[in-house]
């Protein structure tokens, strides 16, 4: 069970993992996550899903090595098996908006907004994604997004590759040449700040902006509640209610600190991981 | 029963490990009898003709036989008998509240102590375990009937338990990568080592349950398609009452304040008192508040003691006669330094600027006239608040229903809080689904949620044999 069917990397420290599980693949939803471990003393972490293939019996994730638990899943072959996948988790994307929709994807938010991408563009939506990154080595699946937009656009920090600057950016103009009003919904997808800035840049026009939120999470079934957020003065789980939401009615600052809790025991636990896979 | 006037042998001490010790570590408290201190004791029992202690056990163990059979150092025998109506003994010999159960009933209670039953039961259990003395019973013919297993938790292990002995093919759904339910994510390693949980689990896998872990039953798969397409025969849900509860007061989202569910499965099944050498950390307050008073907040509180916090305080909105922990989890707790704040109610959690827990606004309470549940309701007391700091907060005061299982499955009647109805048998108002144990009566006990299990599994098993349930008696109303 959970078998890494294949393991291709994507860019530095990037990497993309499609592991066999049918049952997952049968239900997963475009916008749904799933809980992943590495191995038995590994944390459950979630992951959206990137893709999924009913006839192979797969789901795509696509992980971001940044501590611990996604260095473990960078470093299993092609042929090993997760300990643990569970899913699909959350509630799936709402896709019934009409006309353009504008899907934005910072980073490895790629992943994820590849398959509301898709569903929009196959149910008739025009759509516009914009892809941003720090730089041009860090883009990937530009091919899959474009294959899936009625116009592809690329921003990079440094100018490597697209037009330099911020997602915003192209974003903003968007909506300001959008006369009639064809834009009924933004997606953003992509750290924290990035969804943040997006959604204050979609304000003033009062257009519906939705994003992911990735926070931490232990059951992902709504029974711990370490997720929760602060939507619009509510308390909202982000592993039942989300991990999809109002982009507009987030409470950021909460959402960013409570992400923080454990910051210190992130890199106490990478440390002693990398000092491990030393001796070893 | 007895009217000999002779003086009866006091109880025998259950040996502990010391309260300064044991806040270090996450070893279990009580450390068991000796085979010696174990006779010793059981030969207190009375044998009654009519055992009262056996009307206070919920799956009704034939106590005075297996205490004999301890009496006699029999012990394996002893484990046995026991398990003839309790799968789990090494469980429920440490985790049953026995003073209010069988203990409770029993006679010597009246002029003194009452007999350890619950330390006898995990004496002899132990003794069969570590002594490689378990046996399997002889396997039932199989009547090609398969039933679903929703949950591993202590009502779905006694249902898959009692089922596979009676023949039928069982599959064990479980949303978790372990099973065990409550018994692995919640109650922690200090009051039952999670290896015994384990050899429970493996003992079944033996008698033939197979297990399905990782599975969140209404997500990956719902009841509705097992019983449709996946060849199910019957259906019983022990998913237990997966939803914490908020106190719905300010500050409750900011970092460092944790419902009890989250900070106990990180300990418990994730393992973070072992953090790094487990990779899931759990924050470690010096300063901590819980908030509730029930078992739950007992090992919240007695967890963070073990996690090195200085100053440990249980907020409790009512007096000490209403705490509905265990007396001796309470005993146990005083015991390692925590301090109980009565009639206290938290009004705010105050931030330190960054987003983290620094303070409880706490407000005095006092008892005015009984409630609902017949226990005299707190009200604040005007012009009595105080500040508490704390950078770590655990609010345990208890969880409702979980909808992602409910919520997917046709035609199962849910009442107003969103437990699912059922009879006393556990039938539902679907066809060939039963439930029992926290999803349908709200936090309980293990061992109620056992004898939810038991009685489930006989209804369920004279529906797989005549397709029909058991025609309904007078008694069997809706739990509400």
């Amino acid at each position: 069970m959970s078998q890494i069917l294949r393991k291709t990397l994507l860019g530095p420290k990037i990497y993309e993992l499609v592991v066999a599980t049918p049952r997952i693949a049968k239900k997963a939803r475009p916008g749904q996550f799933l809980v992943v471990m590495a191995d038995d003393s590994g944390e459950r972490i979630p992951l959206t899903i990137a893709d999924f293939d009913l006839q192979e019996g797969s789901v795509t994730m696509v992980l971001a090595v940044v501590g611990t638990s996604s260095l473990k899943l960078s470093r299993m072959a092609e042929g090993d098996s997760l300990h643990a996948v569970i899913g699909p988790l959350g509630t799936a994307s709402e896709l019934d908006y009409p006309g353009t929709v504008v899907m934005i994807a910072g980073g490895v938010g790629a992943a994820p907004i590849y398959p509301i991408a898709r569903a929009f563009y196959r149910a008739g939506n025009r759509v516009v994604t914009i892809q941003g990154s720090r730089s041009r080595e860090l883009l990937f699946w530009t091919d899959r997004l474009a294959a899936v937009s009625d116009q592809h656009l690329i921003t990079t920090d440094d100018g490597s590759a697209g037009r330099r600057g911020l997602v915003t950016e192209p974003l903003v103009e968007l909506l300001r040449g959008d006369a009639d009003k064809s834009i009924s919904c933004v997606y953003a997808i992509g750290p924290a700040v990035m969804m943040k800035s997006c959604a204050a840049a979609t304000q003033p026009f009062g257009v519906k902006t939705i994003v992911s939120l990735n926070t931490i999470m232990v059951d992902g079934t709504g029974m711990c509640g370490g997720c929760r957020v602060d939507v619009g003065g509510q308390t909202r789980f982000t592993c039942v209610d989300g991990p999809e939401f109002d982009g507009h009615l987030v409470n950021w600052q909460l959402l960013t600190a409570r992400q923080k809790t454990y910051v210190q025991h992130e890199s106490c636990s990478l440390n002693r991981y990398l000092q491990l896979a030393v001796v070893q | 029963m007895t009217d000999k006037r002779v003086k009866l042998p006091p109880r025998v001490p259950m040996p502990e490990q010391p309260a300064e010790t044991r806040v270090d570590n996450f070893l279990e408290v009580p450390q068991g009898y000796t085979a010696a201190q174990a006779r010793q004791e059981a030969q207190r029992c009375l044998q009654c003709r009519k055992p009262k202690c056996m009307d206070g056990c919920p799956v009704q163990v034939d106590i005075p036989a297996f205490l004999k059979l301890v009496a006699a150092g029999q012990f394996a025998q002893a484990a046995r008998q026991i398990k003839a109506s309790n799968c789990l003994p090494a469980v429920c010999g440490r985790v049953c509240p026995q003073e209010s159960q069988c203990e409770g009933q029993c006679v010597l209670g009246k002029r003194g102590t009452p007999v350890a039953i619950g330390a006898l039961e995990r004496f002899a259990a132990d003794y069969e375990r570590e002594n490689d003395l378990v046996e399997l019973p002889e396997p039932a013919p199989p009547t090609g009937k398969r039933v679903a297993v929703i949950g591993a938790g202590p009502a779905g292990l006694t249902v898959a338990g009692d089922l596979i002995r009676l023949g039928h093919d069982v599959t064990v759904f479980e949303a978790f990568h372990q099973a065990g339910g409550v018994l692995v994510y919640g109650i922690p390693e200090f009051r039952l080592p999670k290896d015994i949980v384990q050899a429970e689990v493996d003992y079944l896998r033996r008698l033939g349950v197979k297990l399905e872990l990782n599975q969140v039953v209404g997500k990956s798969v719902t009841i509705d398609e097992l019983l449709d397409e996946e060849g199910f025969d019957a259906a019983f849900v022990g998913v237990g009452a997966g939803l914490p509860q908020a106190m719905n007061i300010p500050g409750e989202n900011l970092g460092g304040v944790y419902f009890a569910n989250e900070y106990l499965t990180r300990v418990n099944l994730m393992k973070a008192y072992d953090f790094p050498n487990h990779d899931t950390p759990v924050a470690r307050g010096l300063r901590v508040c819980v908030v509730g008073g029930g078992n739950v907040a007992m090992d919240a509180a007695r967890t963070a003691r073990r996690l090195g916090a200085q100053a440990v305080c249980v907020l409790y909105r009512r007096s000490r006669d209403e705490l509905p922990a265990r007396a001796e989890e309470v005993h146990h707790a005083e015991q390692e330094g925590i301090e109980f704040r009565f009639l206290c109610a938290p009004l705010e959690f105050a931030g330190d600027g960054t987003g983290m827990v620094r303070q409880v606004r706490c407000q005095e309470m006092e008892l005015g006239a009984p409630d609902q549940s017949g226990r005299r309701r707190p009200v604040p007391k005007p012009g009595s608040e105080t500040l508490l700091d704390a950078n770590l907060v655990i609010v345990a005061i208890g969880s409702g229903a979980n909808p992602v299982l409910t919520r997917q499955t046709a035609g199962l009647n849910l009442n107003r809080r969103g437990y699912i109805v059922a009879d006393k048998a556990g039938a539902t108002s679907r066809k060939g689904v039963w439930a029992g144990g926290d999803i349908v009566t709200g936090s309980a006990t293990v061992i109620l949620a056992m004898g939810a299990g038991k009685t489930a599994a006989k209804a369920i098993h004279h529906y797989l044999l005549h397709g029909e349930t058991e025609p309904k008696t007078d008694e069997s109303k809706a739990v509400a």
